[in-house]
């Protein structure tokens, strides 16, 4: 690609390290590069930095730092969460969790029916929204553990998981929540909740890839995961990423510190984009409950056009962002999240998912409005099925 | 993701035949919505059955959108004979090529030519034939086990992954990929048990001197099995041979290997029958 500008609007994929983030990281590569765990003061000072990670991060999630565990993604902390709960409760062999939950989630489900569990899977609406009625009545004493996503990264929604919890709670069963894409977007303040278990990713907060954590609420049993040596308590082994694990807790205190404006500015611009992009292009939708989404987020369908094909013509201009159509899945189906809830086909192939963060300004969003609707118009020139 | 080369980049930017055409000599339509990938294809012949003029419409990928543009500029001029021979290959061959999970792109373009052929001479397309003869074997994307069979004997696939590329069958839920492998392993075996009609690497066999045959099948087992075997930590020694039988011991990792038979067969000795002779029977020695 030619172009040196890039807008980046992928940010549910992934985030840039900030700058202050990856200032902080630096030390502990080539001077304060001791193993924490060493006698020696040399390493064993790193641990002091690995402490105060701890605290930033659960500062940010309203939590004690007992309560965090470090691990290298967000999929871990999703695997470790729900094999923790089985372990817990051997009896218990039942399992609930969203349709629309992260492959990290869905995909261990599917290995745990292989191995003799029972996976419900819980349906969405037309907005994605889930039907809490169904959820009563498929949680029971056989269940485990109940697993639903805070936000969703394709739509943005936000799950109601306070509510879930104290479902889950009821019958018994532990409440686990991948948070990956709500952490550091909104308020968590998890010891006001009765969240047993959730899990965190670093690279969605603007800290490095190859980190992330589990939080586990204090009086829950947890059974490592990872097993080998002494690391975080006992409970998560493997010498720990002291740059990543410094970086994940200095990202933690800048996302705290900015939150409730960061929020106001992103949906601003998020709004801005959409209402622009919707009174100027015909023929579109919005994939998602706009009443309870996260603020960067916005998944627009273009109708009767590919998305792969849209985003090539964005990449073109240095734009990036993401589709749920079959082509860019990976897989030869559009993303299970849109077909979850229904979107017509007319619509998923055509879905584009625009997700902000706060290196992303108003000027930005100026831009891709302006480059939007060529493409569209370009491409549906192309389809046989515009115009009829 | 896909890292598309340059010809398909230009064919895609720059789609050459984009429209339809008011009063076509011939038409057709492939695909739908639901599946991610549709092709409307429209010719106008000139007095002499040639392809005057051919233009398409498509929805999908960029893939898709480059193979309905190749396909209208390779098509151009042609007589309908001709037209009718041309295959995915020739489209891919135009755009250099195609990720391999973008091939079903190209397919879709050749079946589009050769139903509108069909349409014109008021023929069945031998493309639709497939489509609608045979079971249905992929239910998410369905394609029967003939067309499954005609896509795999004209681009040589073996492997149920590849067939997914070709034509999307088993890209969905996943549960055919095993039917399909089985249909693949039928078909080459019926295929390959038949006399070699073009000169191949194996010299028949029966040219070589046994001396010379067994040399050969030492080079081999040193020259193209054992570097393989090593970048799993396994090991193989060739211990004798009599007639056609090659007795070998499999050391290292792939002793004690639950796949060692597959091995055995599809690395050990699929490589001797290629090389050496296609009556070759491998076995294990402990």
């Amino acid at each position: 690609m030619q172009n040196k500008r890039v807008i980046y609007v992928d940010n549910n994929a992934t985030t840039a390290v900030a700058p202050e983030v990856f200032e902080a990281m630096k030390p502990f590569f080539c001077d304060l590069y001791g193993n924490p765990s060493s006698i020696h003061s040399f390493g064993g000072q790193v641990a002091a930095h690995i402490e105060k990670a701890r605290g930033q991060l659960a500062a940010l999630l309203g939590a004690e730092p007992t309560e965090i565990i470090f691990t290298s993604c967000g999929t871990e902390s999703d695997n470790a969460a729900i094999m923790n709960a089985l372990h817990l409760c051997t009896k218990k062999r039942k399992i609930v969790i969203s349709k629309v939950e992260h492959p990290a989630i869905l995909n261990l489900g599917k290995e745990l029916e292989r191995r003799g569990y029972q996976v419900v899977l819980l349906p969405v609406d037309t907005k994605g929204r889930l039907d809490m009625e169904r959820l009563e009545e498929l949680v029971d004493d056989e269940t485990a553990i109940v697993s639903v996503m805070w936000a969703n990264n394709e739509t943005g929604n936000i799950y109601p998981v306070e509510r879930i919890a104290e479902i889950a709670h009821r019958h018994g069963a532990l409440f686990h929540t991948d948070a990956v894409q709500a952490v550091g977007k909104i308020p968590m303040k998890l010891a006001e909740k009765h969240i047993d278990m959730l899990s965190l990713s670093g690279h969605k907060l603007h800290a490095p890839k190859g980190v992330g954590a589990l939080y586990v609420k204090r009086g829950i049993r947890f059974r490592p995961y990872i097993i080998g040596g002494h690391q975080e308590r006992g409970r998560r082994a493997g010498t720990e990423n002291v740059p990543g694990i410094v970086a994940l807790g200095k990202a933690a205190e800048i996302a705290l510190a900015g939150l409730e404006e960061e929020i106001t500015r992103l949906s601003m611009m998020r709004d801005h984009l959409e209402r622009k992009i919707m009174a100027a292009i015909p023929s579109v939708r919005i994939n998602g409950d706009t009443e309870s989404r996260l603020p960067n987020t916005t998944n627009i369908s273009f109708e009767y056009i590919e998305g792969e094909s849209i985003l090539m013509l964005l990449d073109e201009h240095g734009i990036c962002a993401s589709s749920g159509s079959a082509c860019t899945t990976g897989s030869l189906e559009p993303s299970h999240v849109l077909r979850s809830m229904g979107v017509p086909y007319t619509a998923a192939h055509g879905a584009i998912r625009f997700s902000l963060s706060r290196s992303n300004t108003m000027e930005e969003m100026d831009f891709i409005f302006e480059k939007l609707p060529p493409v569209i118009s370009r491409l549906r020139a192309i389809s046989p099925y515009w115009g009829k | 993701m896909w890292n598309y080369n340059q010809k398909v980049m230009d064919h895609f930017l720059n789609p050459r035949n984009v429209g339809e055409i008011e009063k076509p000599d011939a038409e057709a339509e492939v695909g739908n919505m639901s599946c991610g990938d549709a092709l409307k294809l429209f010719l106008k012949l000139d007095d002499q059955e040639r392809i005057a003029e051919a233009k398409f419409k498509t929805f999908g990928c960029a893939s898709a959108i480059a193979s309905s543009s190749a396909l209208t500029e390779l098509i151009k001029g042609m007589t309908l004979d001709e037209a009718a021979k041309v295959t995915n290959k020739d489209i891919v061959a135009l755009l250099g090529e195609l990720p391999e999970e973008k091939m079903h792109c190209s397919v879709m373009g050749m079946e589009a030519l050769q139903a509108a052929i069909a349409n014109y001479q008021g023929t069945a397309a031998t493309g639709n034939d497939d489509d609608h003869e045979g079971r249905i074997v992929c239910h998410c994307f369905g394609v029967t086990d003939a067309k499954i069979r005609k896509i795999a004997k004209e681009n040589k696939l073996r492997k149920a992954e590849d067939v997914r590329n070709y034509s999307k069958a088993g890209g969905g839920c996943g549960c055919c990929l095993d039917q399909i492998q089985e249909i693949l392993d039928g078909l080459w075996k019926e295929t390959d048990s038949a006399p070699l009609a073009s000169a191949s690497k194996t010299e028949a066999g029966g040219g070589m001197s046994f001396v010379q045959k067994v040399l050969k099948i030492q080079e081999i087992v040193e020259k193209e099995i054992r570097p393989l075997l090593e970048k799993d930590g396994g090991n193989i020694e060739l211990v004798d041979v009599q007639g056609n039988v090659v007795q070998v011991r499999l050391k290292g990792r792939c002793a004690m290997c639950h796949a060692s038979s597959v091995t055995l067969e599809n690395t050990v000795q699929a490589r001797l029958r290629e090389y050496v002779s296609q009556d070759i029977v491998v076995k294990n020695v402990r």
